[in-house]
């Protein structure tokens, strides 16, 4: 697949992000946004197995959200890669629409793991690697963390874990956009040197910028082909509101919807947003 | 005698046995939980997470995602306490069938004290929508609880104790979650869970001179519990008393007296846990402490009866 096409795929998931958040008039648009190149990555980058019409598929590879606030980057992927009609996203939040505040696994196909409350999706994925090695599976797991999620004490529980069951079919992404809701990372709870942590509890570790295709494609191709005993970790670099240049960097968008003129504006940038 | 634990690690690896998809996980205390049968035999499919209950739940509820029936064992006070809001979210929420097995639950622990005590679980398990809570009295019930565990699909938490209890049920009880008449009485009926219905038996042994004798049920599964069975069961008495190891609020007590006073208002007494932490001590000098052993139900059941 060439550039043109997975940035407009991109484009398109932003402007679903917008879409659904101001029609719910709530929801989480910063750090969606700066998901939108990795997500794009993942299942248009020829990087994920994966089956919209068999969502089930045992072979397929796993894609889970920890970040589940991010729910609507995922939802909108998910719709873009045709598991479901996207049509269904302006019921965002809505009274028992199946896109519910953050992702329930039971309601929409393609969602791995009921997520939302932070820190628990990485712990979910070692358990899921696990079985699928025990399964004899090749199949290979993929998991997004919000950087801010970080300073919850289960991911080191989790990352200790993946190490120690020498998890190569894990590979965890850090969504580094490097602010949380009252501030930036560094401010709120210092998070650096995050990659010598994550080395320090035995992991490979990559920093990228995590909105190049061009980074983030060889990269997470080759995550998939390890067999060195270690999981991965991918710290990578993002703008928080990306594409949306009153939403880029601001912690006020982390989960404010904006106004209908504010999306008017925000669908014209998109179009013109630099994913380089 | 023997601990409804041990008859956990029992029923676990012969569960193992028969079916591939059974996988264990422990955080540290398989010697105790008993999980270390099962994981000698299936190094394979045994997962040790170290000291760390949330990451437990955490990769359990992965493991049943990759199509495992996973059984995950610690202490009760940890497994509930510790990694409450792992089970809420991560397992019960979308209703992954993962079975949560802690043992050292109530006051029978003994002598590591309050810390180790759980007097809470049943009613922090019982509180999550989609969870099942179970409590064996035996090890007979033990054994088939935890092979009606494998077999219903959805999350189920398991009531384990650290004190031996000889076997009260049958040796052919099958567990189905209905509440098991071992006594047939009349004036009162006892519904115990647990340890409770050896201690009750025991109590009912003692008040043969005294021309009184209750109605003794098990009542082993709290949630959801067989209501429409316990309003039948209460109709043909005058009194209920319930009995548990576990703190009188939000526990089975609690729930029975709930059910009544929907369906069939009656006075109910409780023996439990006074809403107070636990001590060190002995098992059994422990249960005549907090009112749970033989005697002090005797004399509870005199006043009721009197």
């Amino acid at each position: 697949m060439d550039d043109l096409q997975l940035r407009e795929h991109a484009v398109n998931i932003r402007e679903s992000i917008i879409e659904m958040i101001t029609a719910a008039k709530s929801g989480h648009p910063g750090g969606s946004l700066s998901s939108v190149e990795i997500m794009v990555s993942l299942f248009f980058g020829k990087v994920m197995n994966y089956d919209p019409k068999n969502p089930q598929l045992e072979s397929r590879d796993r894609f889970f959200l920890s970040k589940g606030h991010a729910a609507p980057v995922l939802y909108s992927t998910l719709a873009e890669a045709g598991y479901f009609d996207k049509s269904g996203l302006n019921t965002l939040r809505q009274l028992n629409s199946p896109f519910q505040g953050h992702p329930d696994m039971r309601k929409l196909p393609g969602i791995e793991a009921s997520t939302g409350s932070l820190g628990q999706g990485l712990s979910i994925s070692v358990g899921c690697a696990l079985g699928l090695r025990l399964k004899g599976l090749s199949s290979h797991v993929f998991t997004l963390l919000g950087d801010g999620e970080l300073e919850e004490g289960q991911v080191w529980e989790a990352a200790m874990a993946a190490s120690h069951f020498k998890l190569d079919n894990l590979t965890a992404i850090v969504d580094r956009n490097k602010l949380q809701i009252d501030g930036f990372t560094e401010e709120v709870m210092s998070l650096e040197p995050l990659a010598d942590k994550w080395h320090a509890f035995g992991w490979n570790v990559l920093e990228l910028n995590g909105h190049s295709f061009d980074e983030l494609i060889p990269a997470l191709q080759k995550a998939k082909k390890r067999s060195d005993k270690k999981p991965l970790v991918i710290i990578a670099h993002t703008i928080k509101g990306k594409g949306v240049s009153f939403m880029e960097n601001m912690c006020d968008f982390h989960g404010k919807a904006p106004s209908e003129e504010q999306a008017k504006i925000a669908y014209s940038e998109i179009r013109e947003c630099d994913v380089q | 005698m023997k601990a409804t634990r041990e008859a956990y690690g029992e029923a676990l690896l012969e569960l193992g046995r028969s079916n591939d998809k059974v996988v264990a996980l422990d955080a540290d205390l398989s010697k105790s939980t008993k999980t270390s049968l099962f994981a000698k035999e299936f190094p394979e499919r045994f997962f040790n997470v170290g000291i760390a209950e949330q990451n437990l739940i955490g990769v359990a509820a992965g493991l049943s995602l990759a199509g495992f029936v996973p059984y995950a064992s610690t202490f009760a006070i940890f497994a509930t306490g510790r990694a409450w809001e792992q089970i809420r979210n991560t397992v019960a929420y979308p209703s992954l069938n993962v079975k949560i097995c802690a043992s050292h639950a109530g006051i029978t622990v003994g002598e590591d004290g309050a810390s180790h005590q759980s007097i809470e679980d049943i009613a922090l398990m019982s509180v999550i929508p989609n969870m099942t809570v179970l409590v064996p009295a035996d090890p007979i019930e033990t054994k088939s609880m935890v092979n009606w565990a494998y077999q219903h699909n959805g999350p189920v938490y398991i009531r384990l104790g650290r004190m031996g209890v000889p076997n009260i049920l049958p040796n052919d009880y099958k567990f189905d979650t209905k509440p098991f008449i071992l006594k047939k009485g009349k004036k009162i009926v006892i519904f115990a869970t647990g340890i409770m219905l050896w201690k009750c038996l025991e109590a009912i042994e003692l008040l043969k001179p005294y021309n009184l004798e209750p109605t003794l049920v098990n009542v082993s599964c709290i949630k959801p519990l067989p209501e429409e069975s316990i309003i039948e069961i209460a109709k043909e008495h005058e009194i209920v008393l319930t009995a548990e190891e576990h703190n009188i609020i939000n526990g089975l007590g609690s729930m029975i007296s709930s059910t009544l006073s929907r369906n069939y208002p009656m006075k109910v007494s409780f023996i439990g846990i006074n809403d107070k932490f636990g001590t060190s001590g002995k098992p059994n000098d422990l249960l005549s402490y907090y009112g749970l052993d033989a005697n002090s139900i005797k004399e509870k059941l005199l006043l009721l009866g009197s």
